[in-house]
């Protein structure tokens, strides 16, 4: 597989919601496939190509923390926007007097990750891409630590540090752990019709260390 | 207007709190947020994130362009009405919105687009942090979610700290029945005597480019923000806090020149040897390692 690569990536927090359980959220124990792709994205992307996670190595244990925050609990509203846009009267602004909402988080801390991954190429590709040089771009960012913008562990204010994986044999701390089932998991969204997103589920099972996603059943 | 921004940052901010409570947790009773493993104090990325918009929405009381959209308070008098409608190309009559919104979808295929270029010309703190704007999947309107430049992680502090609860009396009653049998009331505080915290932050050139327009002016204003975060913010729980050190990377391209962790491992900052409590920012010293730093980015040290 010669598009493959191996990405070390790691941080002191990182929170993988639980779909359900995310009014409060709380993370999964480990990177979910699609926290995965969007690192890589992050790093790199192309309507050209497509990110594809083989495995996701858990290089440190699994510890948890809680977090609780002042959060507003609504959103932009786009008839609000358009009112202002169209030269409504009524200010336009979020009160956080008003709209707040205490949320806890259940955060991993300290973590640390080998995600292995490769591309493939789609049918929005243009004539001139080919593999060896998205390859090359992707090698180049990693190695010089160039982003998108910078990658981070499913929420934005856990930036997620990055580096190109040199290491042949990739020891895990869970290497002594023959098999840990660590139930569904999201694999990632099907993006195919816009107007519908259906997510997708996995069983994860950690196996020394290792989620292997190559041959995985996902469940819709 | 001034130019996008067309390099990549990352920064450093130091700041100090003494005899204050510089982010209360509301899980633990409005105690300074504790990391209960290694005892380091935190401060939360939207704490910080609050006091810059605050300090944006102070010096530039709304602005054309730099209005705040996250406010903390009702505002006292505000007309948007002029600046919208310089910026409106369309008219929609219909006050009934969700009908409005389905015809315009219909007839103009970028509303969606318009709207969010929209948002992030006149609010400072969308173009800057972002918002989330994906409400009306009914009229099947979404502004999308705009992820803006600049990220913020948890401010941590360099020292565990200790926190200490201040017991206090005051005179005055709330209710009469309780009037009748105490004649002074209790009440809490917890403050930190004293810690340095260090947050580090990125801006993705990228993002500003391709999404929300962030400028080098208004880059300039973030940098006053951060400088003059806590300088508009006194209150009786801060006690004394201030930003002691801005440390800017400037990358020379816009993908950035090397890691960020490389850069933010560049910045030490040791407490003196003879300190035990550190009491003062006097006791730690902040050293910049200029080797660790390919030429290509430029430091700048703020303050």
């Amino acid at each position: 597989m010669g598009m493959g690569v191996k990405v070390r990536v790691w941080g002191s927090y990182a929170l993988f919601s639980r779909p359900e359980m995310k009014v409060e959220r709380c993370s999964y124990d480990v990177m979910t496939p699609s926290a995965a792709r969007g690192i890589l994205e992050a790093v790199y992307w192309h309507p050209g190509m497509r990110w594809v996670i083989d495995k996701i190595y858990v290089k440190k244990p699994i510890k948890f923390t809680s977090v609780r925050r002042n959060e507003v609990k609504s959103k932009v509203s786009a008839s609000k926007v358009l009112e202002s846009y169209n030269g409504g009267k009524k200010p336009l602004y979020l009160s956080t007097k008003e709209e707040i909402v205490q949320r806890a988080s259940l955060l991993l801390s300290d973590v640390e990750y080998v995600i292995e991954a490769h591309f493939e190429m789609t049918e929005k590709a243009n004539e001139t891409d080919n593999p060896g040089k998205f390859k090359d771009i992707i090698m180049r960012r990693l190695r010089r630590g160039e982003c998108y913008h910078m990658p981070y562990f499913g929420c934005r204010e856990f930036p997620a540090n990055f580096e190109l994986c040199q290491e042949e044999e990739i020891c895990t701390a869970y290497d002594d752990v023959d098999e840990k089932d660590l139930g569904f998991m999201l694999y990632d969204f099907d993006y195919s019709d816009k107007e519908n997103l259906m997510p997708m589920f996995f069983r994860a099972i950690m196996k020394q260390g290792v989620i292997d996603l190559r041959n995985c059943e996902v469940v819709r | 207007m001034s130019e996008v921004i067309k390099n990549r940052y990352e920064f450093v901010v130091l700041f100090d709190v003494e005899n204050g409570n510089p982010n209360g947790d509301p899980d633990a009773g409005n105690m300074p947020r504790i990391d209960p493993e290694s005892g380091l104090g935190l401060v939360t990325d939207v704490c910080l994130k609050r006091k810059i918009r605050n300090y944006v929405e102070t010096v530039k009381e709304d602005e054309q362009g730099y209005k705040i959209y996250i406010k903390e308070d009702v505002p006292l008098n505000r007309s948007d009405r002029t600046a919208c409608e310089s910026v409106g190309i369309k008219d929609t009559e219909d006050k009934k919105v969700t009908e409005a919104l389905k015809k315009l979808k219909k007839s103009d295929l970028d509303v969606d687009l318009k709207l969010r270029n929209y948002m992030c010309e006149n609010y400072y703190d969308i173009r800057t942090f972002g918002a989330v704007m994906t409400t009306f999947v009914k009229a099947s309107l979404n502004c999308g979610q705009v992820r803006g430049p600049v990220q913020i992680g948890f401010a941590r502090s360099i020292d565990p700290v200790i926190s200490q609860e201040v017991t206090i009396t005051r005179v005055a009653i709330t209710t009469e029945k309780d009037a009748e049998n105490k004649s002074t009331e209790m009440g809490r505080k917890s403050i930190v005597p004293y810690a340095l915290y260090r947050a580090e932050g990125f801006i993705s050139a990228n993002l500003a480019r391709k999404t929300t327009g962030f400028t080098e002016e208004d880059l300039e204003l973030l940098w006053d923000a951060i400088i003059n975060m806590f300088e508009n913010d006194h209150s009786a729980a801060r006690g004394k806090m201030a930003v002691r050190e801005l440390i800017v990377f400037k990358h020379s391209k816009e993908l950035g020149d090397c890691p960020a962790y490389k850069l933010f491992e560049a910045v030490e900052i040791t407490r003196k040897e003879e300190i035990e409590y550190p009491r003062k920012y006097q006791d730690y010293i902040v050293e910049v390692h200029n080797d660790k730093i390919p030429d290509s980015v430029e430091v700048k040290r703020m303050i």
